[in-house]
């Protein structure tokens, strides 16, 4: 992905992630957050990730989000009064975040990364994709599609309205 | 480089002009064909200068025009931001999934050979899938965004509606994606032109017509049509999820609706119908099996082929308009009942059989 | 092409986002928004990296990822709508003990 497309995109990244977490409004944030995972999805295509871009969008930003907007507006959840913790706590976190942020930014600094690998003309796509998944990676497939079987279960019992 | 562009937004703009006049017509054939069915003339009073054109005038020109030039009402306590984009949120997916809708095959012309297709992704299908999951958003935040009790309703009502039937139409189109071996809907077309026993064309409807009845049933619950159109229900909710929506934002839910009925007659045509194809016209021209070979020039082929996609679009889109109103509607629970114990194991049952039947095909030759 | 250390820079500015995030906010559904922020950090640090190896490992784990995502939103979810029914409440503050 050229230079300034990726920097338009990480500063819309940023600046909905930034919304989730800063807006008072729960919906707004959980707006917020479909943006961000639109845009990431974008940047995986520029990373030539087509199959993971695409389940992003169908998994996180379409059905994911629509949950967490159900639950809201389920339980009708309205602006808050005490949006956020006392205004030293915030002063704290938002340092401890910059701190984080800045260790991981000056790792990535000192890291030598070589240039990007050239890559066949299949990369990202589904075959690939289906390939790795069904031989390399079969087993945490199975335990996946186990483990989904059981939050469906989980989900329906602990929701349940108890009579 | 620049003459790509241009000729992907030429593309682009060839198809959404193929949409949307397409769902021009079916705006209309709603109100006509609703008036023959029901043996009444329908709207065709409004004309110009004399010219009533069969109620064309009226439902074409005049109807969007009193919706544009209404009062924009957005009712008192609604969120304004998203007010107004929960309209825009609902028609930006659903014209945005016909960008990988081929409607023709190739068009040869001055050395370039251009595939006649807005956006030749390799993940096609999945494309079409992840719009109609943004689709979802439209309907939420219209029902949450008008303050209204009945709104809210609806709108959780029709999302819940939509994300169930999306999973019967996944599974549906995983077993067409199994028997064309692609994902990308343009080999799925053009596969189709392939001649079985020499004279039959191979369109989709012959190898997965379990399939065609799921996604064409799936489909016309994701658009919120009759008789899945509890959400909207005019008879119960006022208009469900966009009672508080006046003037063009209306417009727009309304054009959002139709939009997807033409998605959903693309998606039947492209999959089961073979899509652009007209039987035995090849690249060059006609090849009848008796040995008859009409030799066409490229642009005629491409004309030909843009016309018999259209004329089919036309087709699925009349035949929804007639299944909404000659059915009555869904209840809420028949309606969640079907989708989750009907639509999802036959989809299932399908996808099984299809791998089975593509494993022996492939184990025998 | 954009170096592959600046997609990790952004996963890494995104990844401190979503932990002030959770530090900062009391409304338990949005504390769970960061949370799925601070899990595509890391799917496109992960996605980033395979790029940059030539590798479709990182994305097969990106897919891991979502799955699992999206069976612990489902289950949190439940959650809290029942603790929404308990407590009338999705404060953290204010579910903080066990019983009454």
């Amino acid at each position: 992905m050229s230079i300034p497309l990726f920097l338009i995109f990480a500063a819309l990244t940023v600046a909905s992630a930034l919304v989730v977490i800063i807006h008072r409004n729960p919906i707004y944030c959980a707006l917020g957050l479909v943006s961000t995972l639109f845009l990431l999805a974008l940047l995986f295509l520029g990373l030539e990730a087509h199959m993971v871009a695409v389940l992003q969008i169908i998994v996180y930003a379409g059905a994911i989000v629509v949950l967490f907007l159900f639950v809201i507006m389920l339980l009708n959840l309205q602006v808050e009064e005490r949006a956020m913790v006392p205004r030293p706590l915030i002063a704290v976190a938002a340092a401890g975040g910059i701190l984080l942020g800045a260790l991981v930014l000056v790792g990535i600094a000192q890291t030598p990364l070589a240039a990007p690998v050239p890559v066949h003309a299949d990369y990202g796509g589904t075959e690939p994709l289906a390939e790795r998944l069904f031989t390399t990676y079969l087993l945490p497939f199975e335990l996946t599609s186990l483990l989904l079987l059981v939050a469906i279960v989980g989900a329906v019992v602990v929701g349940k309205r108890r009579a | 480089m620049a003459l790509d562009v241009a000729i992907a937004c030429l593309k682009a703009v060839v198809m959404l002009l193929i949409a949307l006049q397409v769902m021009a017509m079916g705006v209309y054939f709603e109100r006509k064909v609703s008036a023959i069915i029901q043996d009444r003339i329908g709207a065709n009073r409004a004309a110009i200068l004399g010219f009533a054109g069969q109620g064309i005038v009226n439902t074409l020109v005049a109807d969007p025009l009193k919706f544009l030039l209404k009062e924009d009402v957005r009712p008192a306590g609604a969120d304004r931001f998203l007010h107004t984009l929960a309209p825009l949120a609902a028609v930006i997916p659903a014209l945005g999934a016909f960008a990988v809708i081929p409607f023709g095959d190739v068009l040869e012309i001055g050395g370039r050979t251009i595939n006649l297709q807005a956006a030749s992704l390799d993940v096609g299908i999945l494309y079409i899938l992840a719009m109609a999951s943004l689709g979802v958003y439209g309907v939420v935040l219209a029902g949450w965004a008008s303050n209204n009790r009945w709104s809210l309703l609806g709108g959780i009502r029709g999302s819940a509606q939509m994300i169930s039937y999306e999973i019967a139409m996944g599974l549906a189109l995983i077993g067409v994606v199994v028997t064309y071996d692609t994902l990308d809907l343009q080999e799925m077309a053009r596969r189709q032109g392939e001649l079985i026993w020499g004279w039959l064309p191979a369109w989709g409807i012959l190898s997965q017509p379990l399939a065609f009845l799921i996604l064409f049933a799936a489909g016309i619950a994701e658009s919120k049509r009759i008789p899945f159109d509890l959400p909207e229900s005019e008879s119960e909710l006022v208009s469900g999820f966009f009672t508080e929506y006046s003037g063009a934002k209306h417009l727009m839910f309304m054009m959002s609706d139709f939009v997807e009925v033409v998605l959903v007659a693309a998606l039947v045509t492209t999959l089961f119908f073979g899509g652009w194809q007209v039987p035995y016209l090849g690249r060059e021209g006609f090849h009848f099996p008796w040995g008859t070979a009409i030799a066409l020039p490229s642009l005629v082929v491409a004309i030909l082929q843009i016309l018999s996609f259209s004329v089919k679009l036309v087709f699925f889109t009349w035949l929804q308009i007639v299944i909404r109103w000659t059915l009555p509607r869904f209840r809420y629970d028949q309606l969640m009942r079907l989708g989750w114990k009907g639509l999802l194991p036959l989809s299932l049952l399908n996808v099984v059989v299809s791998a089975a039947l593509v494993l022996l095909r492939e184990g025998r030759t | 092409m954009t170096p592959i250390s600046w997609y990790l820079a952004l996963s890494a500015v995104l990844f401190a986002i979503g932990t002030v995030g959770v530090l900062t906010r009391r409304n338990l559904i949005v504390v769970f928004m960061a949370i799925e922020l601070l899990l595509n950090a890391v799917n496109l640090s992960f996605v980033a990296l395979a790029r940059g190896l030539g590798s479709m490992d990182g994305q097969v784990i990106v897919f891991f990822v979502m799955a699992v995502a999206a069976a612990e939103a489902a289950v949190g979810l439940a959650i809290m709508l029942q603790l929404y029914r308990l407590r009338e409440t999705l404060n953290a503050d204010e579910v903080t003990t066990l019983r009454w």
